[in-house]
């Protein structure tokens, strides 16, 4: 459990971020930390709100989160092959919930194989960090000054410009990835307004991801390493 | 639409993501060009959501440059990701203050 600590403390001040942005989009404090624990990660959470504040449709929900989260499944592949045989399929049930980018992290980090004891216990101690600051966020962004409230709206972008651009300056194919995606989110934002933020996003990240993994395919030790 | 439709909509759909493939799945995947690509999404996706929408955060284009070179700079400098984020802030509500 204590190496979930750090995770907790990040996980807090983050969700807090997220908490206000759900009481700006119109969800109760319940509803908030609700998505929080049900859901347990960033990106799709922050994009699940856009969607629900814009009406969209499921089919679009749907989609974003495929796009977003796809990423788990990778890290619950890798995972999978260092899992210790008390990991029954049962268990691999539950502690599947708890695959976040940070504790797949600090789980691949790990030299021995890991036990369902430990994943729970870090899953247990994020879960509770990531639920309070929901909670907390949206209960007290209509109790902060205005000008500390719509600072912490940042404080989920920032997290994101943190975990992009560390691998974008030693690897060309992220940095080609980010610099497209975003370039085709702006030229979608403005020449195609009709589009929805969530398909554009979409359409975004999967362009540029193709084109990159076309001209820039990854070698094994390269995704090992980063 | 029913706001808990959405939530659960969500909910299982990241749940399945994350689910099938730690309990099921037991092979290694072949294809480089589909393990590049799953590679890259993450980055992709996180960039085309951060912009251009960070600049439409905190109301006010300035504090959200400010907020965005913050984060950034530090970034680049491969800080922590809580520092990046909570720097972020930090400058946009600096900068806020002088508006």
């Amino acid at each position: 459990m204590s190496h979930g600590i750090p995770i907790c403390l990040g996980y807090l001040s983050v969700s807090f971020g997220f908490g206000i942005l759900a009481v700006k989009a119109g969800l109760s404090v319940f509803q908030a930390a609700l998505i929080s624990a049900t859901n347990l990660t960033s990106a799709g959470q922050k994009a699940g709100l856009d969607v629900i504040a814009a009406g969209g449709t499921i089919i679009e929900m749907v989609l974003l989160q495929l796009t977003i989260n796809i990423r788990y499944s990778l890290m619950a592949l890798s995972l999978s092959q260092k899992l210790d045989k008390s990991f029954t399929t049962p268990h691999r049930f539950l502690a599947s919930y708890g695959i976040t980018d940070e504790i797949f992290a600090v789980c691949s980090a790990q030299k021995e194989a890991l036990t369902p004891a430990y994943m729970y216990g870090m899953i247990f101690i994020s879960a509770v960090g990531w639920v309070t600051g929901t909670a907390l966020g949206a209960a007290a962004g209509e109790l902060l000054p205005a000008a500390v409230s719509t600072a912490m709206e940042i404080v989920l972008y920032g997290m994101f410009i943190a975990i992009v651009i560390p691998p974008a300056k030693k690897q060309h194919g992220v940095l080609f990835a980010a610099v497209i995606a975003a370039a085709l989110s702006v030229i979608f934002r403005f020449a195609v307004p009709a589009l929805s933020e969530g398909f554009a996003m979409i359409i975004s990240a999967v362009a540029s991801a193709l084109l990159a993994a076309l001209i820039f395919p990854v070698k094994e030790e390269e995704e090992a390493a980063a | 639409m029913s706001i808990a439709i959405y939530i659960a909509v969500m909910a299982g759909v990241t749940y399945l993501i994350r689910m099938l493939p730690f309990a099921f799945f037991r092979r290694k995947i072949k294809s480089q060009f589909f393990r590049s690509f799953l590679y890259y999404i993450p980055y992709a996706v996180l960039s085309a959501m951060t912009i251009p929408a960070i600049f439409y955060t905190t109301h006010n284009i300035w504090t959200a440059v400010a907020g965005t070179a913050i984060a950034l700079v530090l970034a680049f400098l491969e800080m922590p990701l809580i520092v990046v984020a909570l720097a972020a802030s930090a400058a946009a509500f600096i900068v806020g203050l002088f508006m």
